[in-house]
Order: structure tokens, then C-alpha cells, then sequence
């Protein structure tokens, strides 16, 4: 199980969580070297593609049409995942995706379930839900049974204990696995993992996955995945049950040669990551006899009405913008407070709160658009991350950083103001300023300057005054 | 570009040097509010180097501010007049010139859909005519004028961040380092993650000054690395923090913007 | 079950959201024009010629650290006594409908029928034909059909010995979609090269649960 979930109703505002994530020199360290590999790696895999832009293009309208047709393509997926022998459950919300997952595990007869990597299952906290109902969920996914044997939570959306290194990771595995004699090499840490869930995948009846796609066309489901472990769920429980938000559906089979083309280079930097399985509903003679997805909204209705926002249900999930960040690159994933970190997770979140919660979210951004240049279905974060911001401006109406807004825009709507502030500004701080002509101390909401950086005295002549002079001396 | 302006590109290109087929335009600077109050050198360095190409440079002195900060901030509604009193400044220019990328891009992203908001047909309209008009200053030399020496001589060992707006933004691409690089006397050094976010971002460096503060940090270990006198960028607010934390550390570098190297000559103390 | 009524309200509810979100109902034909709108401007088509697809096909399993054969079509059998051999393979599960002349003598075929998980994980390995392999990324592609079979036979089995033939080998991965169409309801795995992770320090390690050997002997 994890430790306390990361949940944006309680986790610390992000400056502050991200103070306290920046003290940790290590996770610091395995943060930067993680994201310098995947970008490298991401940066050679598109170099190669001279239609790397045109497949963006192209993953963009794919995503844009689904949301313009969403219920259409739902129904349609409905319907033949139901032809194909699935059973389709929908849920409002979390608590309702819970309580259906848990009831169709308990009528599957197994108290344990092996589970692939799926964030949509973190972001509803299934299992400390599964917990609660006598039922042990078992990660198989490395990452996340890192996470999970560690008690610790998932800080990226690919590469979930990115923020772990080798001598952390043995350190766990030397405890839950009983393995004393352990090595620290990435192999031998990988074969412990293998040994450790063999046995469960072979005896275990009821795995729970995620989705990355949903096709509508053909009631198929598509996962995408390195180890196999997805594999090894899919294939071999009895009963399977898939969780996923109705963002995940896309119009046709045909428009997987465009997105598992933009998915595996923008995630991992690879052309073709190992394994993606996709299936039909139940085929009594290849894989398990039962099989349930459950649709869930959890608020991406609220998403999808937002015309300006609607554009955060297009991701694909690839973690691109993540590695991309040079925010993330400095405080990892734990300090959103929430599984969907970094850029993405900057919009998705506060969103799927319904902005209730996680508004300091939108501003944990410089808006360098570095995650816009590479997200694959090409989503204006930036442009997104000031939308938000200005619904967290009216939600928190009279403050004093919006009393001290109003009084700007004042002043720019006036040269006479603009003039005479100009003038008063550099009175109000010439006390500041010491002899060399630099601030060393600003003091209220100005004061996160100085804590890193000194100021310069502001000069004695703008340049308009400049400019005026130099006209009345005729140039 | 229009088929016209790409020959004359074409030819400037060709004769490489001062000479420009363009002369004698009438250019509107907006200076933007923080160079008219913390950084007026750089306005009399795009003047500097704009009249010695042989233009006319112009000041309405009406202009304040683009409305970046308010926008995104969250403050759309406070941004709005701005856009208005920026048309009306600029109405009729023949071309704007701006040494800040990220108020060109603040204007060119945002103003098209801010004026549907404001829905007044004519402002619309007036936003239409004057945007293509609206040039950051290097890409005016570069792009609109065709230039890459515009006879500067600047002998001091510089290196060049590209500011997130112009970089991604505006595509400035290797222009400002073309500049940089016709600049004679210059000793140019590449900076180690010259593309990577310097930290500022506008309300970002108050209200997020621990991340902010790391992210410069790791800027100006790339600066001195390269044994650079000065760092140089399009954007004095990358400058500002840059500078900054270059002073706090009393690591003796300094930050200049590019036209004030551009301006840069024989004549001018240095 | 219990959860059939409380379902109906819940996907009445979520669709009558999604509606309101949008404006409307949505409308096939409306669907179907927006979907036919979607500018595909990438490369769908091979550029390259017959033979270089192949090389590029083999570059790319090599890559991966797959071993690589080309014969000729009555070579297979030799090919396969060898890359066996040389895995020090004995026992090898075979699905139904693969061609009996593919098969070299002194080894022990098991025909999957539906053998139980446990009993996969003892054979020493799984041979198998495909039904297309994508050269640009190096992907072999497998259906429950004969030659290939079941899924957890390919899964299970710690060794892969997969027969591909050259005219099955397409270069991009929008032919393969293409070519796959008219079976998109059959379970298809699509395998890129051995298992792998990159969970522990972006260190890529092979061989985590699905096969972590795999040779292909490609036939043409």
C-alpha cells in the first residue's frame, strides 16, 4: 500500500512542498539525471521522425474530434465492447469507481488482485479502498512495487520511483523480500523482482488494470507497457477489470498508428516500447473468461465544458512536459501533491478538484512553454496554466495581491500616473538602496525577490525623460 | 513576409553588411514598462543603433505598459485597457519596434483573442492591421530588415541566453546569435543550456522564490562556467535575475542586453 | 448484478454531463465528418526499397539484442536446430497450426491446448510464426490465430523463437494499421524486443516478466 496518498485536498501549497522537496539533495539528484536521460533519449527518437510534426498535428485533431464527440464514441465503445462479450460499468466519481471495482473483485472470489501501473487506480485511491475491503492489491509493475513495498508514493507519471536510486530501491527489497545477500545492480534488483512476482502471477485470479485507449470502433482496449507484467495480467487471471477515465477513449483502430508512434518516443524515447497489448472483450480460448471496464468521470465532465480548458483531456499520459520542466526538474513530483505532476499535472489536477483545491498548482509554472514544444497532441499548457490562474484570481476576489493588481493596471491606463509612479517608486526605495546602489532587502509580497537576488537601484532618468530631453536640445 | 521583403532580405543577406535596401523607415519604439524605468540604456542603445542604420525612430509618449504582467497573473480583466491604449499609441506606425520578447509574444499570442473578448469590431480590426507591424528588436534587424552586422564593436567575452519567449514564442532562432557573432572585437562563448528557463517568470520569481532561486542558480553555474564578462539576452527581465543573483554571489559578471552590445562602437565608453 | 441499476443512473448521468459540457448530442454523421476531416499529413506509405526494409527490420531486433537469421524457406528447420542448440533449448511449446516443416528433429514439441500457466513456465520456450513485423521500430506482431496462438503461450515461456516472413514485413507502422484492420477485434501483442524497464535509474534492463531471449528467423 502506499504511504499517506498524495491528495490535493490536503497536501501543502506547492511553494511550500516544494521547499521542503528541494532540501532532499538525493531526490534532487536521481530527479536531474532521470529527466537528462528520458529527454536525451526523446530528443534522438524524434530527430528521426522528419514527420514528427505532422503526427503531432495529426494526435491533436485525433483528441480534439474525440472530446467534440465524446458521448458518441462512449456509447459506440459500449456497444461493442458489450457485442464482444465485456460487461461496461459507468461511474460518476471516484467513490463510485471504488465501490464498483471492489464489488466486482469480491464477486470474482479472489482477496487478492494483481494490478498494472495505472494512474487513473492512484488517482481514485483504489487500494486503500481494496485494503479496506479484506482485498490485497499486489503492484506488479516495478515502479510501483518499489512504491509500494517502500510505502512511498508515485512521482512521475511513467517512471513512477524516478525519484529512487539503486541503493534505495535494494535497500526495500532487501527488507520486503527477505533478500540479505541482495546487489545493487539495476539486473539484480530487476531479477528479485522477477522471482518475487512469478508466483503471483501464475496463482493470482483477478488482476485490475488501467487503459491507455479505448476504441471506440471495436470495443478494444489498448495497453501499452515495458516489462510484461501487463502482459502477464491480462492474460492470465480468470477475471479482469479495467478502470479508465472517459477521456481515454479515441474514434478508431486505425488512429493508433499515430498515437502509439507519438506515445513510446515522447515517454521513454523509445520507437516501439516492448510490449502493447489489445483486445476485444472476452475470447473464451485465449485469456480471461471475464472481463469489466468501468467509465469513469470524476469531474472530466467539468473539464470538457470548460471550452478554453478542454484541451488537458487530449493527454495521452506520455510524461513528456515532466521530463521537459525545468520546475519539476527542481522539486520532482511529490511536491504537487497529486499523482498527475508537473505541467500536466499543474492543469489536470486543480481541475479535477474542480478548482477547490490545488490553486497554488497553476503558478508552480515560469510559463517557459518548454512542456507545449514537446507534448505530442500539442496542448497549450501555458496558455491553460493563465486560464486557470485567472479562475483562482476571481475564486479568491479582494487580496491583497489583487488589491495591488488593480492599483497597477490603474497606473498603466494613465501616462500622467505612470509618470508620477515612476517618480514616487524611486523615492519609496532610495532608502533601500545601499551606497554601491543595490537593494539587498525588499520588504511584503516583494520579498521573495530578495531572498536570492539583489536589486538595482532604479536609475534617476527613465528613459522617457530621456527622450524629452533629448527633443528640447534638438537631438 | 511578403514576396517583395523576401528579395530585399535576399539582397541584404547577399551584400552582408550595413547596407540595407530598407532606409529611412519611421519606427514606433515601445519601450515596455520596465526598460522605460529600471533600464533606460537599453532604449537609448535600440535608438542608438537604429538611427545609425539610417531610421527614424519615434516615441509616443503615451505608452505604458502591454499588460503581461496582469494577464498572466490572472488578472485578464486589468490587462484589457492596456491592449486598448497599445492600439491607440500605435495606431498608424509603420513598424514597432520592442526590445522584449516577452511582451512581443505577450501582444502577438494574446491580443488577437483579448480583443474578440473586448468584442469592439473596429479594435478588432486595429489589432488585425497592427500586429504583423510589431517586431521584438533583433528580429526587426534580423527579419524585417535583413541584417546580421549592424556595425558594432563590442570587445568583451559574452555569452547568450535565449529567453523563453523568444525562443519558443517568437522563433527567434539563431538570429540574436548572428547578431552577436557580426559584432566585431566580441568573444562569443555558447552557454551550456542556453534554452533552459532562467527562473524568472514574471510573479513566478516572488511567489515561487525557492524554485525560482534553484533555477538560477543552476543558470548562473552554466554563466560562469563559460568565463564570460557579461551574459547577454533579449529580455532584461531574464537580465534583471540573472544579474541578481550574479551580484549576490559578488561574482563580478555582469548582464547587458543585446542591443546595448549592438550599440556598441568605436566612440561609445564601454 | 447489484450494480446494473445504480450503472444505468450513473451512465445516464455521465452522458447527460458530457452533453450539457458540449451543447448537445452528439450526431454520427457530424462524427463521422469530423473524423474524415482529420488532416493525416504524416508518412504513411514505405519509402524505402524491399531490401532496405529488411535490413532495417533486422538493424532494429539487433538493437534490441534479439538474434537475427534470414533463410530461405526450406532452411527453416536448420535455422531452428541451430538457434535452439544454441539456447540449449530442449522442451519447446508449439500452437496449433504451425507448420510442421518449420519443426527440426531431436527436440520435444508440446502442442499448447490450453496448457495451465504453470506448466508454460517449465518448458524451456515457445516457437511461433507472425502475422506482420514493422521494420521501422523493430516490432513483431502476434494474433491468436493458427501458427501463432494464445497469448500467455508467448508471454510465459522465458525464450521466443519467432518465424517472420519477408513479405509480412511492412516499413511503417501506419501500413501495419493498415494491414491489421480487417482482424482489429482479434487480441494482438505487439513485441518490440525483450521486456525491459527503465524504473531503476533510467538504466534500461532486459528481461523483467516476458520472455527475456528472443530470436527471429526471418524467411525469405
Amino acid at each position: 500500500m502506499s504511504a499517506v496518498a498524495l491528495d490535493p485536498k490536503t497536501a501543502p501549497t506547492f511553494p511550500m512542498a516544494a521547499k521542503a522537496a528541494m532540501g532532499d539533495a538525493q531526490l534532487r539528484k536521481n530527479v536531474r539525471h532521470a529527466t537528462d536521460v528520458i529527454q536525451a533519449k526523446r530528443a534522438r527518437v524524434v530527430a528521426e521522425m522528419p514527420d514528427w510534426q505532422d503526427l503531432r498535428e495529426a494526435g491533436k485533431q485525433i483528441r480534439q474530434h474525440t472530446m467534440e464527440n465524446l458521448d458518441f464514441y462512449l456509447e459506440e465503445f459500449e456497444a461493442n465492447c458489450t457485442r464482444a462479450g465485456g460487461v461496461v460499468h459507468w461511474a460518476r466519481d471516484a467513490e463510485e469507481a471504488r465501490r464498483t471495482i471492489v464489488s466486482l473483485v469480491k464477486a470474482s472470489g479472489s482477496d487478492e488482485v494483481i494490478k498494472i501501473k495505472s494512474m487513473t487506480t492512484e488517482e481514485i485511491q483504489l487500494n486503500s479502498a481494496l485494503e479496506a475491503a479484506g482485498v490485497h492489491p499486489i503492484e506488479t509493475d516495478l515502479a510501483e512495487l518499489i512504491i509500494q513495498l517502500g510505502e512511498d508514493r508515485p512521482s512521475h507519471i511513467v517512471v513512477p520511483a524516478l525519484h529512487k536510486n539503486r541503493q534505495q530501491i535494494r535497500e526495500i527489497f532487501q527488507r520486503t523480500m527477505n533478500l540479505p545477500e541482495l546487489g545493487d545492480k539495476p539486473h539484480d534488483l530487476a531479477d528479485a523482482a522477477r522471482v518475487f512476482l512469478r508466483e503471483k502471477f501464475l496463482r493470482v485470479k483477478t488482476g485490475v488494470s488501467g487503459a491507455n485507449f479505448l476504441i471506440a470502433e471495436t470495443g478494444g482496449v489498448c495497453i501499452v507497457e515495458s516489462e510484461g507484467n501487463g502482459r502477464m495480467c491480462l492474460t492470465l487471471p480468470e477475471t479482469l477489470i479495467a478502470v479508465a477515465g472517459i477521456d481515454k477513449v479515441i474514434p478508431r483502430y486505425q488512429d493508433l498508428e499515430v498515437l502509439l508512434q507519438l506515445l513510446p518516443r515522447s515517454a521513454t524515447g523509445e520507437r516501439m516500447n516492448p510490449y502493447t497489448s489489445v483486445w476485444t472483450g472476452v475470447d473464451t480460448a485465449d485469456g480471461p473468461r471475464v472481463f469489466h471496464v468501468v467509465l469513469m468521470d470524476n469531474a472530466r465532465t467539468e473539464i470538457l465544458a470548460d471550452e478554453e480548458a478542454r484541451q488537458t483531456l487530449n493527454c495521452i499520459r506520455c510524461a513528456a512536459c515532466q521530463n521537459a520542466c525545468p520546475v519539476y526538474r527542481q522539486t520532482g513530483g511529490h511536491a504537487y501533491g497529486s499523482v498527475y505532476a508537473g505541467p500536466i499535472g499543474a492543469i489536470l489536477t486543480p481541475q479535477l478538484q474542480e478548482m477547490h483545491h490545488a490553486q497554488s498548482l497553476p503558478y508552480a509554472s515560469s510559463l517557459c512553454g518548454a512542456c507545449y514544444e514537446v507534448c505530442p497532441v500539442k496542448i497549450n499548457i501555458p496558455e491553460v496554466l493563465i486560464h486557470l490562474r485567472n479562475k483562482v484570481v476571481k475564486q479568491k476576489g479582494l487580496s491583497a495581491e489583487a488589491l495591488a493588481m488593480r492599483t497597477m493596471g490603474l497606473i498603466f491606463r494613465s501616462e500622467r500616473r505612470f509618470r508620477a509612479a515612476q517618480r514616487l517608486g524611486r523615492v519609496a526605495e532610495s532608502p533601500l538602496a545601499g551606497k554601491d546602489g543595490w537593494i539587498g532587502w525588499l520588504p511584503g509580497l516583494l520579498g521573495g525577490w530578495t531572498q536570492a537576488r539583489d536589486l538595482q537601484e532604479m536609475p534617476k532618468e527613465t528613459f522617457r525623460d530621456w527622450w524629452e530631453k533629448r527633443g528640447k536640445n534638438g537631438n | 513576409m511578403s514576396c517583395v521583403g523576401e528579395i530585399y532580405s535576399l539582397l541584404n543577406f547577399v551584400s552582408g553588411s550595413l547596407f540595407s535596401l530598407e532606409v529611412g523607415l519611421r519606427v514606433s519604439l515601445f519601450i515596455t514598462c520596465y526598460n522605460d524605468t529600471l533600464f533606460p540604456e537599453t532604449g537609448k542603445a535600440v535608438v542608438r543603433v537604429l538611427e545609425r542604420l539610417g531610421h527614424t525612430v519615434e516615441f509616443p509618449t503615451g505608452q505604458t505598459c502591454c499588460g503581461q504582467m496582469h494577464y498572466n497573473t490572472g488578472y485578464q480583466a486589468e490587462a484589457m485597457p492596456l491592449l486598448e491604449r497599445f492600439v491607440t499609441q500605435f495606431r498608424g506606425a509603420e513598424a514597432v519596434v520592442v526590445p522584449s520578447s516577452s511582451c512581443v509574444a505577450m501582444i502577438r499570442d494574446h491580443y488577437p483573442k483579448m480583443a474578440l473578448a473586448i468584442g469592439k469590431k473596429e479594435l478588432i480590426a486595429d489589432v488585425e492591421e497592427l500586429l504583423p507591424k510589431v517586431f521584438e528588436f533583433s528580429e526587426f534587424l534580423t527579419k524585417r530588415l535583413g541584417l546580421e552586422d549592424v556595425g558594432a564593436f563590442y570587445p568583451h567575452r559574452v555569452t547568450y541566453h535565449a529567453s523563453c519567449h523568444g525562443l519558443r514564442n517568437l522563433e527567434l532562432g539563431d538570429g540574436p546569435v548572428r547578431l552577436l557573432k557580426a559584432v566585431r572585437g566580441i568573444d562569443l562563448v555558447e552557454l551550456q543550456g542556453l534554452e533552459q528557463c532562467c527562473g524568472f517568470g514574471g510573479t513566478f520569481a516572488v511567489k515561487n522564490a525557492d524554485v525560482s532561486a534553484a533555477m538560477l542558480a543552476d543558470k548562473m553555474a552554466a554563466v560562469l562556467e563559460t568565463k564570460a564578462e557579461a551574459c547577454t539576452a533579449c529580455d532584461n527581465s531574464c537580465l534583471m535575475h540573472i544579474q541578481g543573483g550574479l551580484h549576490r554571489q559578488k561574482t563580478g559578471v555582469r548582464t547587458v542586453h543585446l542591443a546595448e552590445i549592438l550599440a556598441g562602437d568605436e566612440g561609445v565608453a564601454q | 448484478m447489484a450494480t446494473d441499476m445504480v450503472t444505468n443512473s450513473a451512465r445516464e448521468e455521465v452522458l447527460r454531463r458530457i452533453r450539457a459540457a458540449k451543447g448537445g448530442v452528439a450526431n454520427p454523421e457530424v462524427a463521422l465528418a469530423g473524423w474524415n476531416a482529420v488532416e493525416r499529413r504524416y508518412k504513411r506509405e514505405a519509402t524505402r526499397s524491399r531490401e532496405a526494409i529488411l535490413e532495417v527490420l533486422v538493424d532494429r531486433l539487433q538493437d534490441y539484442d534479439a538474434r537475427v537469421v534470414r533463410v530461405m524457406h526450406v532452411d527453416v528447420s536448420s535455422a531452428a536446430l541451430r538457434m535452439l542448440t544454441e539456447r540449449g533449448a530442449k522442451r519447446m511449446v508449439v500452437p496449433r497450426g504451425l507448420p510442421a516443416e518449420w519443426l527440426p528433429d531431436g527436440f520435444e514439441f508440446v502442442v499448447d491446448d490450453g496448457l495451465p500457466a504453470a506448466e508454460l513456465d517449465r518448458v524451456d520456450g515457445v516457437i511461433t510464426g507472425a502475422t506482420l513485423a514493422i521494420a521501422e521500430t523493430g516490432t513483431v506482431v502476434l494474433q491468436n490465430v493458427a501458427g501463432q496462438g494464445r497469448r500467455a503461450a508467448t508471454l510465459v515461456p522465458d525464450y521466443h523463437l519467432c518465424v517472420v516472413r519477408v513479405e509480412d514485413v511492412v516499413e511503417t507502422v501506419p501500413e501495419a494499421f493498415g494491414r491489421l484492420q480487417a482482424t482489429s477485434g482479434l487480441a494482438t501483442t505487439f513485441v518490440s524486443g525483450p521486456s525491459a524497464t527503465a524504473d531503476i535509474e533510467m538504466t534500461r534492463i532486459k528481461g523483467v516478466h516476458g520472455p527475456r531471449f528472443l530470436d527471429v528467423v526471418l524467411v525469405g
